[in-house]
């Protein structure tokens, strides 16, 4: 009897722990204002920072901007539009490549002038040719496209773009005459020059993590609550220290923006950076995600894929 | 008094009580630290740890004190083997003594000092202990493959011993623990070669982090090599532990010895010639298939074994019945089971890597191959962690029910979790990531469950032989009272050898 009770006690616990759980292509937000402006820029000025875990002082010897927050799906929409209208894009059937496997994808896509081949052991050889910028019937699509134009879903107008390839980041970047950063830059931008206790920052707001600071696994924020463990995206600098007032109570955030006023530099989504590694061309991506632990929050940690590789949990954002 | 110093004696002095030490210091170090990480943090268990222990997490360091952390479990284990091996393997008492002794203070400082320095300040005080610490556990090593030297006359095999030996009666089994032991102190000292460079040369990493880094450092191939070999040589060493505790011998004993040690010497050398040399993988290949086939054949023996015992009052036994007699005794069932269970989740999830790498893994990004990574060691490292238990469990005597519902409990639930951690990791094979939220609850939530469960068995265990040492006639006494029999019966067995050889010798003389 207690053998038999405590067999359906563990399989009901499993069972109503294991209800089904909305896919992250699935749910619908509420529209949520962060007030901050996606169009606007940080400068940040030539000089040293501290540059990876170990804080190898590094100078980078030029001012540059970086945009404020991760473009947004109502960002990459217009630039859609706007390079298909000028004929910088196509969409249609595209040929995409990755490592020995070949597959077609419908979505929009554009021409990419190649990288240099060393011909190394594991090197992938990327091609001059089109390339995938983003895929139009994906699950997981924050725009549409309905044969002429593309609309970003009005809930999701100002979460990042995701579903981006690194050839879309890119051409988005390019098209408006910018650039992906490098890494250096992205971390210089993320971190600043500060050094607390001999070291640089591990965080772009300070030296250590609360769950209001940034969008990421077990964060428990405001979309964990409506959706679920995995979450989801949060709007661009929803992270500013505001309290967000919603159907089933407030939700107070922490200002978590960079020394140089950047927001989500540690959280809600990967963003690609622009560097081409010798032999590999790996492009690196940096930040986390809502997807990761905190501990791929720190500023120096990366992740790396093809560049044709597309996440609903990788954005981007440009340099100037 | 008494009381402290019968219970210390059993404790410090006995096979079974060390073993029993260092089960707990492991024990401790997995519930303390274990809440650091995965669900724990997610339950807010961590930020309570933190603030009650005042720890000091400094997140730069996070790498370092994984590498501490790992260092202080893997010298506990280590020290486990040797205590089974120094009691299994026939040597002189004051050589078990000695042994014991050097690397039970060894590995206490370290994971005391480690621990210290890891997580509470970075005292550099405490890493010079730390590292004094692994060094008494290195000496110890030597004095270990000194003990175990194979070529003395009194350890020869006679002519008609079930065990492999050569025609002139060198016993390969103990060849086999003396090259696993002269490997393990290379490909220590190996290691402390290269970390020796630490904060003068290269700096801490993760060899996870660096799997796509075309443009690896010798002193990071260095590393890379050491962890590897080390993690497969005390799965080598602990397939020969149960090996000896079995009683594994005949036909399939004689072919795999010799493959054991072949296999050792060439993985160790395929492991450390990664700094230098394009084809060693190659060699570890080789290495491995020696190694696999030697445990393969233990799996059919220690099977086989079962099967014969449980079915020896039946005259022509029917297959069930065969299945019945072989799942009787999880326990002796486990190691076995543990090592063909491996290779769903360890071997073939690597060469399924390696065949696929360029096809699949490396299309997709380098978290999801990371996952695969950490996933397939931990789950490596924690079935030889059951396969020791196992044996203890059998060395402390569990019998009837508690035996069954140890053993049973132990293989389901570690299975249970570790087969869920390698669908966790190879999900994006069959999901893409906007749909992959039910397969990461569902295999996360049996994840927890199995892990959960085996831990609160070893928990049970462990509290009832806490319990037990409070008993003025617990099983402990038992333990106590056999390990001194056993050394007395040694002690005497060496002593009739040694005055035949002085008659010997004095024969000799009179000549």
């Amino acid at each position: 009897m207690k053998r038999k009770f405590f067999i359906l006690t563990l399989l009901a616990l499993t069972l109503a722990s294991c209800a089904p759980a909305p896919s992250v292509a699935a749910i619908t937000p509420p529209y949520i204002d962060t007030g901050i402006d996606p169009e606007s820029w940080a400068l940040i000025h030539a000089g040293s920072f501290p540059y990876g875990q170990h804080d190898h002082i590094t100078d980078v010897d030029y001012d540059y901007e970086m945009m404020v927050t991760t473009v947004t799906n109502e960002q990459y929409a217009r630039f859609l539009n706007e390079a298909l209208a000028a004929g910088a894009i196509r969409v249609g059937e595209v040929e995409v490549e990755a490592g020995e496997q070949v597959w077609a994808e419908i979505g929009a896509y554009g021409f990419y002038p190649g990288d240099p081949y060393d011909g190394y052991k594991h090197e992938e050889e990327i091609k001059p040719g089109d390339k995938l910028f983003f895929p139009t019937e994906a699950d997981g699509v924050r725009i549409t496209f309905d044969g002429q134009t593309f609309r970003a879903i009005q809930e999701y107008s100002n979460h990042p773009a995701t579903m981006v390839t690194w050839f879309g980041a890119n051409a988005y970047c390019e098209y408006y005459d910018w650039r992906l950063p490098s890494e250096i830059e992205w971390e210089k931008a993320a971190r600043g020059t500060e050094l607390v206790n001999g070291r640089g920052l591990p965080f772009p707001w300070g030296t250590h993590i609360e769950r209001n600071n940034a969008n990421y696994y077990s964060s428990f924020d405001l979309f964990v609550k409506m959706f679920g463990k995995l979450g989801n995206t949060t709007p661009v600098g929803f992270y500013n220290g505001n309290t967000y007032t919603l159907e089933d109570g407030n939700y107070t955030t922490l200002d978590s923006a960079s020394p140089y006023g950047i927001y989500d530099m540690a959280g809600n989504v990967w963003q690609w950076t622009g560097d081409d590694y010798p032999k590999q061309h790996y492009r690196h991506m940096r930040g986390g995600s809502f997807y990761s632990y905190e501990v791929d929050l720190r500023v120096w940690k990366f992740n790396s894929a093809g560049p044709q590789h597309y996440s609903p949990q990788v954005g981007f954002r440009c340099a100037r | 008094m008494q009381f402290l110093k019968e219970r210390f004696d059993y404790l410090f002095c006995s096979t079974r009580g060390l073993t029993l030490v260092a089960i707990a210091v492991v024990s401790l170090i997995t519930a303390i630290f274990g809440t650091l990480s995965g669900p724990m943090v997610e339950w807010g268990v961590r930020d309570l740890v933190v603030r009650l222990l005042k720890m000091e997490l400094v997140p730069a360091a996070r790498e370092g004190r994984i590498i501490m952390l790992y260092h202080t479990i893997a010298m506990t284990i280590v020290a486990i083997e040797v205590y089974f091996i120094t009691e299994l393997v026939p040597m002189k008492q004051h050589e078990q003594k000695m042994i014991n002794g050097t690397i039970t203070v060894g590995y206490l400082i370290s994971v005391i000092f480690g621990m210290a320095f890891a997580y509470w300040g970075r005292n550099f005080a405490f890493h010079g202990l730390f590292l004094l610490g692994q060094s008494l556990v290195f000496f110890a090593g030597i004095l270990l493959a000194i003990a175990l030297v194979p070529w003395k006359k009194e350890y020869r095999s006679p002519a008609d011993s079930p065990y492999a030996h050569t025609k002139n009666g060198l016993d390969l089994e103990r060849v086999a623990f003396f090259v696993m032991a002269v490997s393990t102190l290379l490909s220590a000292a190996f290691g402390a070669v290269s970390g020796s460079y630490w904060s003068n040369g290269h700096e801490t990493f993760l060899a996870e982090d660096l799997i796509r880094n075309p443009f690896k450092t010798y002193l990071q191939k260095a590393i890379i090599g050491h962890l590897h070999i080390m993690l497969t040589l005390i799965a080598i060493a602990i397939t020969l532990i149960v090996g000896r505790w079995l009683k594994f011998q005949g036909i399939l004993h004689r072919i795999a010895m010799p493959l054991m040690i072949s296999g050792t010497v060439i993985i160790t050398a395929g492991a450390l010639s990664v700094v230098w040399v394009e084809a060693a993988h190659t060699i570890i290949y080789v290495g491995s298939v020696f190694v696999m086939l030697a445990a393969l054949f233990f799996v059919i023996y220690s099977w086989g074994m079962l099967i014969r015992k449980g079915t020896a009052e039946i005259e022509k036994p029917t297959f069930w019945q065969k299945i019945k007699a072989l799942l009787s005794d999880p326990i002796k069932f486990g190691p076995g089971w543990q090592m063909v269970f491996m290779n769903f989740t360890v071997s073939g999830v690597g060469i399924f890597m390696a065949v696929k790498l360029t096809e699949i893994f490396r299309v997709w990004p380098h978290r999801e191959e990371r996952i695969i990574l950490t996933g397939h060691w931990h789950i490596l490292a924690s079935l030889i962690a059951t396969i020791i238990l196992f044996y203890f469990a059998d060395l402390s005597g569990l019998k009837g029910k508690a035996r069954k519902w140890f053993g049973w409990t132990v293989i389901i639930m570690s299975n249970i979790a570790f087969a869920s951690v390698t669908i966790f990791s190879m999900k994006r094979l069959f999901v893409t990531e906007a749909e992959q939220q039910n397969v990461v609850n569902w295999t996360m939530l049996l994840t927890d469950i199995g892990l959960g469960l085996a831990l609160v068995v070893l928990a049970v265990f462990m509290v009832w032989r806490l319990l037990d040492l409070f008993k003025a006639k617990g099983w402990w006494v038992q333990e106590y009272k056999s390990g001194i029999k056993r050394n007395a019966e040694a002690e005497i067995e060496e002593q009739k050898r040694k005055l035949k050889e002085l008659e010997e010798t004095l024969k000799e003389v009179e000549k």
